[in-house]
């Protein structure tokens, strides 16, 4: 066995392991490529995972190797996010085997979006990427940090990068969890170029980390011709964070967002999280009132009971009462409770629509001024009613066409 | 023998052979095509005063039962699942068979369970010519790969039922674990320390057999009450140390699911059927045991309450969920085939309107009607779909023999089938060109509720209509096949060998498909 010259292991097996495989590798001198599938899907998808292995190989140009795979049904994209994983792991190449980006996730997203829910994904789990987007959150995170372990980071990039490129996310935001800055820096290099919509930077305490990531942003948006907007999210974790908000929130236009991560803030002002939430009440309050400031989206923490609707649905309504316009999901089933919650109420979105049809008789008969009872409109309240309205839309709660039965 | 089998294509287009295991077989027809005339099968007569006068009909021991039985080569012996899991009779009865050297029996169970793996030795030596009922997990697959020497037979419950009354299958010797006896062979589900709910199973083995055996741990005097199985049809009764397991008869499905993948399923399936108005004041539906069948009882519930509706009855499957609909009057009666919990045998014995129903009253074919067509909505599994929504619910894709039938072909005589099952499962998309094996036409297959989108059989031109602004995902058995290969790839078909392991009968006694083996590599 002396022609062996390195061995990786790539990816995750094992008897509770799902729609997910491992590919351990070792490049020879001589001897051809030996390639062992060991499958539960080896009737069905045999022939099709040996042809895409030997493609990838012969991409990388590699003539000798022993290579197990060991499958529990992984699709294409996982399959080869773990063989060139395995294969960068041996060898230096700057080639990346790309299948071809579904056409879903080329989508680009507004700056003032809807973001009543986001949903976490460990970065390196594809077994929940497949289905995250039937669930309808508003957008899908894809975690790089603290969901994927130290000695996975490697590998959950190419994962994490196949994932943005071939899993339909039916339409949610696609969102990546970068690891903290500088680390995290790095991982911009596998996701800007492939339809990433939003960047979450977490332990965010200054604007000069808004401004690293830019300055790397920039540098590769340049380098693969890229215009389609990226937007940010810093999240706020600790007593620094909170203090230095503003500068965070204001440090650059593509700043959409900011959150607050309340595990490691409670943390760090040496307490511990509540359900109430009181130790809370001033970090949270500072991060809405710097984000409405800056004329941002404030966006609260996760919950973390996910058995607990009843718990989540209250922590929803404190959420939206203290100004935030969305919090974070760790199970698809929170989703549709945090919508509800931060959905708008009857009285308004019965306001808002006085208001859009005030407007619209109003500029039918060319009036320059509206006005609604006794009170004037301005184009700031126009704007937010519609707002309320095209949530209400997308949430089912009035008809698209509600003006043909509406009774004031 | 297995090899060279004469085939035709029945109605449904399929391959069937003529003969199996030296019988003549009829091929599948069609739904309600196939009427039999002539008269049931009659087990032999039996005089009372060939029986103790005082009722006491104990015996020593389950080998001298089998034995005075007259056990011999070529028997049919059945068993029934009531213990699910934890059944510990049917081993012993194949271990005393292959000690006193008995060959070439035909085992006809109700159900089989990985319990009964060990009996595998028992198909290779000789023992056991075949199975006539489920093949699952171990057993499945060591048929699955030609290990039996007979071709194995599967059946429905129904199927089973109606097996044994036109004598297609003559029982020589029953033998009926149960969790309650007397001596005079009276016997029942609910009481004792491995009560599983009831006997229903074992109904038709007990009238029609030529000897049956009650075999109990809890031998109570006479009488034993209830008595699901009476006594009169019994000629041995014996008493063990232990019926069965009773930690392994409830079974592992009994909580609703924790995949939000297969609560969504769940929830789209009761929105269904609050939007096509399937769900009223007064309806009935079929609860099974399954995670995402639960879960769907559950949103069933919700909406009744909500509307402050009742049903009539739910036809199960029972145990904790249906237990408390029933006590809290959210349904009236529960028509009960099996108790998966102990909360649903503690009910049954109870509650007067908990019912213990058999195959005879609900799913026989040669009953003069039964319960399984009167129920409003049937909520079913299944491996495979194709596009005509003919379903398989035995094989997996890959051609091996996982799972038993159950009722799950009497249930499509529903008055809605659903299928709520995921688009794919390890990469393995459900909807396919061709079932690899037929168990249901898909004419009785209304709809299929995936994560990704609900189909409704043209058919169902009222569902369709119903369906129309419901604001549900629906589209059409090809979209949703075509979506689940963009993500999974287009898988390639298995290839089986010609050899024939096992048929599939359809409720009626004919042959509906053939199981082929798996080729090994």
């Amino acid at each position: 066995m002396s022609d062996i010259i390195t061995k990786s292991s790539i990816g995750n097996y094992g008897a509770k392991v799902r729609s997910d495989c491992q590919v351990i590798m070792e490049i020879c001198e001589s001897g051809g490529i030996d390639l062992q599938i060991n499958s539960k899907v080896n009737a069905m998808f045999g022939n099709s995972n040996r042809e895409l292995i030997m493609e990838i190989l012969n991409f990388y140009e590699i003539k000798n190797a022993k290579i197990v795979l060991n499958d529990s049904g992984a699709i294409a994209p996982v399959i080869s996010a773990r063989m060139e994983a395995a294969i960068k792991s041996l060898i230096t190449t700057d080639k990346d085997f790309l299948l071809p980006q579904i056409e879903e996730n080329t989508t680009v997203t507004a700056k003032d979006k809807m973001r009543f829910s986001r949903l976490y994904l460990p970065g390196n789990s594809p077994n929940m990427m497949l289905n995250a987007g039937i669930h309808y959150p508003n957008g899908i995170i894809l975690d790089l940090e603290d969901a994927v372990a130290p000695d996975k980071k490697f590998e959950a990039r190419f994962m994490v990068r196949n994932a943005l490129r071939n899993i339909n996310f039916y339409g949610a935001e696609r969102m990546v969890r970068i690891n903290q800055i500088p680390q995290g820096l790095d991982d911009l290099d596998f996701v800007v170029a492939h339809n990433v919509n939003m960047i979450l930077i977490p332990k965010c305490e200054s604007a000069q980390q808004i401004h690293q990531v830019n300055d790397r942003i920039n540098k590769l948006k340049i380098k693969h011709h890229i215009d389609y907007p990226i937007w940010l999210m810093p999240i706020i974790e600790s007593a620094l964070g909170v203090v230095k908000a503003y500068e965070i929130a204001s440090e650059a236009d593509n700043v959409a967002s900011m959150a607050i991560g309340l595990e490691d803030y409670t943390a760090d002002i040496g307490t511990l999280r509540t359900s109430e939430g009181t130790e809370s009440f001033y970090a949270r309050s500072a991060v809405v009132n710097a984000c409405r400031a800056a004329g941002i989206q404030p966006i609260d923490s996760v919950f973390s009971d996910v058995s607990d609707m009843q718990a989540l649905a209250i922590n929803a309504k404190v959420s939206k009462s203290l100004g935030f316009d969305g919090m974070g999901c760790i199970h698809p089933r929170q989703i549709s409770v945090i919508h509800e919650n931060f959905a708008p109420e009857k009285k308004e979105i019965l306001k808002a629509q006085k208001i859009f049809l005030a407007f619209k008789a109003a500029k039918e008969k060319g009036l320059g001024v509206v006005s609604l009872g006794t009170k004037m409109i301005d184009a700031p309240v126009v704007k937010r009613a519609e707002n309320t309205l095209n949530v209400a839309i997308s949430l089912g709660i009035i008809d698209k066409d509600w003006e043909t039965n509406f009774e004031a | 023998m297995k090899n060279n089998m004469k085939l035709v294509k029945n109605a449904a287009g399929r391959m069937v052979p003529v003969e199996i295991n030296g019988e003549t077989q009829i091929p599948y027809q069609g739904v309600g095509k196939y009427i039999p005339k002539g008269r049931k099968y009659a087990p032999p007569i039996s005089s009372c005063a060939n029986f103790p006068a005082d009722g006491n009909k104990t015996v020593a021991n389950l080998k001298e039962a089998l034995i005075k039985s007259g056990l011999k080569d070529g028997m049919t012996i059945s068993t029934h699942h009531h213990f699910r899991n934890g059944d510990l009779i049917a081993n012993q009865i194949f271990d005393i068979a292959k000690e006193l050297g008995v060959k070439n029996l035909r085992w006809y169970p109700s159900a089989s369970f990985p319990c009964h793996e060990p009996l595998i030795k028992y198909l290779e030596d000789g023992t056991i010519n075949r199975i006539e009922g489920s093949m699952n997990g171990a057993l499945g697959r060591f048929a699955s790969e030609g290990g039996m020497k007979g071709v194995g037979v599967l059946r429905s419950h129904g199927g089973r039922y109606q097996a044994v009354q036109d004598g297609e299958v003559h029982i020589d010797i029953a033998v009926i674990a149960a969790p309650t006896a007397d001596a005079f062979g009276n016997a029942n589900g609910v009481n004792g320390p491995a009560a599983s709910g009831l006997l229903g199973f074992a109904l038709a083995d007990s009238q029609y057999a030529d000897k049956v055996i009650v075999v109990t741990d809890n031998m109570v005097p006479f009488p034993c009450i209830p008595w699901q199985i009476h006594g009169n049809y019994v000629d041995y009764t014996v008493k063990v140390d232990k019926v069965g397991d009773a930690d392994k008869i409830v079974s592992g499905t009994t909580n609703i699911t924790k995949s939000p993948d297969r609560l969504l399923i769940a929830e789209l399936t009761a929105k269904f059927c609050e939007a096509t108005e399937i769900i009223h004041d007064g309806f009935s539906y079929q609860a099974g045991a399954g995670g995402t069948s639960l879960s769907i009882g559950i949103y069933f519930e919700e909406i009744l309450r909500r509307n402050n509706w009742k049903a009539r009855f739910i036809r199960a499957g029972s145990n904790k969920y249906p237990v408390k609909m029933l006590e809290d009057g959210v349904v009236d009666y529960i028509l009960d085939g099996q108790t998966f919990d102990l909360e649903g045998v503690r009910s049954m014995r109870e509650n007067a309107n908990h019912v213990d129903t058999s195959p005879f009253t609900s799913y026989n074919y040669h009953g003069k009607g039964n319960f399984a067509s009167m129920i409003d909505v049937v909520v079913l599994g299944a491996t495979e779909v194709d596009l005509n929504f003919n379903a398989n619910v035995v094989t997996h894709s890959d051609g091996y023999l996982l799972h038993g039938i159950g009722g799950w072909q009497n249930c499509l005589f529903g008055k809605t089938v659903i299928l709520p099952i995921p688009l794919f499962r390890d990469r393995i998309p459900i909807i396919v060109d061709e079932v690899t094996t037929l168990c249901g036409p898909g004419e009785l297959i209304d709809v299929i509720v995936t994560e990704r989108g609900i189909a409704i059989n043209p058919l169902r031109k009222d569902l369709i209509e119903k369906a129309k602004n419901s604001g549900l995902p629906i589209k059409t058995l090809q979209e949703l096949k075509e979506e689940a290969e963009r993500i999974c790839g287009v898988p390639e078909k298995p290839v089986l060998d010609d050899e024939i392991i096992a048929v599939i009968k359809w409720v009626d006694g004919t042959v509906i498909d053939s199981v082929r083996k798996v080729k090994t590599r």
